[in-house]
């Protein structure tokens, strides 16, 4: 790593924390940066509205904010590699559209928040099950894999646009309609201790294989022949990310680009090697969405919902990168 | 040291055998060319005695000791893999790149340690890309890949290297690189396989040629002996002029025989 490198990944280091600070202070009600740490820290001087509006709402929503960024990054890092294609996003094993099937009958059945969350990280998980039930079928690899998805994202779009069309015109189709949009508006700590714990033992289980992750984008005789077990370890990282991004799904509806972005300012930043973009990637996806979040909850009189944001930025950075890419091949002035 | 096949045979789910009783076997510091036609087995038989695909019948030894039954890391700690050279999806640097072969000497959740780089400096050392090790591997000529491929396998510790036409691709100046310097490492005791195309790479550099014909081994020995107009029609059903050396070290390069220009017609 040459030391222009190192510097960035050190601000990156620098700039979560700070970045969740500012999270914290700013927001509809004026609280004082002294306030905000009084109440943070349990002491007295600051009233019980504002120390419950910092611990119960701004809090939880920040760390919330900060968990499903670097999961949709990292996870979109670690399934670019294993899908040997720089275009997968995280969403590609239709973890997405099983989670919004779930949220959408949970919503119907009116069946409250933590109920939501349960039904959208369930169906999450049973979309990507169907995906390794026909991966084990026929080989689990990298196209199988895909194909998979594809199939159940195409059966859980339909499951989904069911549900809307019986769905109560007046109230329950603006649920979901909404939910859909994404966003961290009905944060609390219900979602956010369980997304943080899922959180915390994913990204640990990447930051350990992320040497390994290197291997797996080589061919599967290569990656074998250099003593990896490429269908396990393959299987592995699908489960754990799809844990992540259910867990994050399930809490944030749909956020897009960043699992798709992210990763690739990672790779332009640090290179290739898993063993730095990893890392790089969870920062850089927790920086992004606090940010963002932080823009959607102060920018105008209402909140504008995250997943509206993330793509209305997510579009154009994309595209810069693209042609980035483009002029370093010579292919674009 | 030896790597042998003994009357193996393998087939793809549902097909013919494409490996028939093929038997073969590999001494140390020898560098052995697999030669045949397109579709002759000579991938599989590869893959075969690199662990990754199970015979159907016969046996692989490694020194004596069954290759199914020795632990995949303890196996890629022996025998390498160099694949054709591709285009990969990201750049790696030369130096990541090599480092991969480390992957059998790393636990499943460590870093590479001061030894792997030491281990990935020496292999770049020892084919000669010690220069190249932060370039990206994408921005490196196809001769310097296949150098690339060559040290990942020495920096798995492999003494066999299983070579899939590593002279696909590259014009005679850097096969010759990429040979001589196969060459040069096998006289420091690696024993290499060599999957090819050009019979005449194997009377330069083999000290052994193996035909491999619709799945058969049963016509190999040295270079010189087995590299006669009578194998290579076997092998490639055309015929083909051999040109004799000078000072009468034996055949020194085939030629086709151009059907086009009718200077030896086809006789069958």
């Amino acid at each position: 790593m040459n030391s222009a490198r190192g510097r960035t990944t050190w601000a990156l280091v620098i700039a979560v924390p700070i970045l969740f600070a500012v999270a914290l202070l700013i927001g509809r009600y004026g609280i004082r940066i002294e306030e905000t740490f009084r109440a943070l820290f349990g002491l007295d001087g600051v009233s019980d509205v504002f120390r419950a509006l910092v611990l119960r709402v701004r809090l939880p929503r920040a760390l919330a904010a900060t968990c499903i960024g670097a999961n949709l990054a990292v996870t979109g890092a670690a399934f670019q590699g294993l899908f040997r294609n720089p275009l997968v996003d995280s969403r590609i094993l239709g973890v997405s559209s099983g989670a919004a099937f779930g949220a959408a009958v949970a919503l119907l059945l009116s069946a409250g928040t933590i109920g939501l969350q349960i039904s959208a990280f369930g169906f999450a998980m049973l979309a990507v099950g169907l995906v390794f039930v026909i991966g084990l079928r026929f080989g689990s690899s990298p196209l199988v894999l895909v194909i998979g998805g594809l199939l159940v994202s195409a059966l859980f779009n339909a499951l989904l646009g069911l549900i809307k069309y019986v769905a109560d015109p007046l109230s329950t189709l603006p649920a979901i309609t909404y939910w859909l949009l994404g966003g961290l508006s009905r944060t609390s700590w219900i979602h956010t201790v369980p997304l943080a714990a899922m959180t915390g033992v994913g990204l640990l289980f990447f930051l350990a294989v992320r040497w390994r992750l290197n291997v797996l984008t080589l061919s599967d005789a290569e990656a074998s022949a250099l003593g990896v077990r490429v269908r396990g370890l393959r299987l592995a990282v699908v489960g754990v990310g799809t844990v992540l991004i259910a867990s994050s799904v399930a809490v944030a509806g749909m956020i897009g680009w960043i699992g798709l972005v992210v990763p690739h300012v990672a790779r332009a930043w640090v290179g290739p090697d898993h063993g730095k973009l990893i890392p790089v990637s969870a920062g850089l996806g927790a920086a992004t969405l606090l940010v963002l979040d932080t823009i959607a909850r102060n920018a105008i009189a209402t909140e504008i919902p995250l997943g509206i944001l993330t793509g209305l930025i997510g579009v154009p950075a994309f595209l810069l990168l693209f042609l980035r890419f483009l002029r370093s091949k010579g292919e674009a002035q | 040291m030896t790597l042998e096949a003994r009357a193996i045979s393998y087939a793809y789910p549902h097909g013919p055998d494409v490996v028939c009783e093929a038997s073969l076997g590999i001494e140390e510091a020898q560098v052995v060319f697999l030669l045949g036609a397109n579709g002759s087995g000579k991938t599989t038989l590869l893959e075969c005695l690199a662990g990754l695909r199970t015979p159907r019948s016969g046996e692989i030894l490694l020194d004596g000791q069954d290759l199914q039954r020795l632990q995949l890391r303890q196996r890629a700690r022996r025998i390498g893999l160099v694949p054709q050279i591709h285009e990969p999806t990201f750049s790696y640097t030369v130096a990541e790149v090599v480092l991969m072969g480390r992957a059998p000497h790393m636990g499943l959740f460590t870093r590479p340690s001061v030894e792997d780089w030491r281990a990935v400096g020496r292999a770049l050392e020892a084919v000669g890309l010690s220069g190249l090790r932060d370039r990206p591997y994408t921005e490196t000529s196809g001769g310097e890949r296949q150098l690339a491929l060559i040290a990942r396998g020495l920096a798995q510790g492999a003494s066999y290297l299983l070579m899939d036409e590593p002279a696909a691709h590259l014009d005679p100046h850097h096969q010759a690189e990429v040979f001589e310097t196969v060459s040069r490492l096998a006289s420091e005791k690696l024993s290499v396989v060599v999957a090819s195309h050009q019979p005449n790479n194997a009377l330069l550099y083999g000290d052994r040629a193996v035909f491999l014909i619709d799945g058969r081994a049963d016509l190999q020995g040295p270079p010189g002996k087995a590299v006669t107009a009578s194998s290579l029609r076997a092998a490639y059903g055309m015929d083909f002029d051999i040109l004799q050396g000078s000072s009468g070290e034996g055949p020194r390069a085939i030629l086709p025989v151009s059907r086009r220009r009718g200077s030896a017609p086809v006789r069958d």
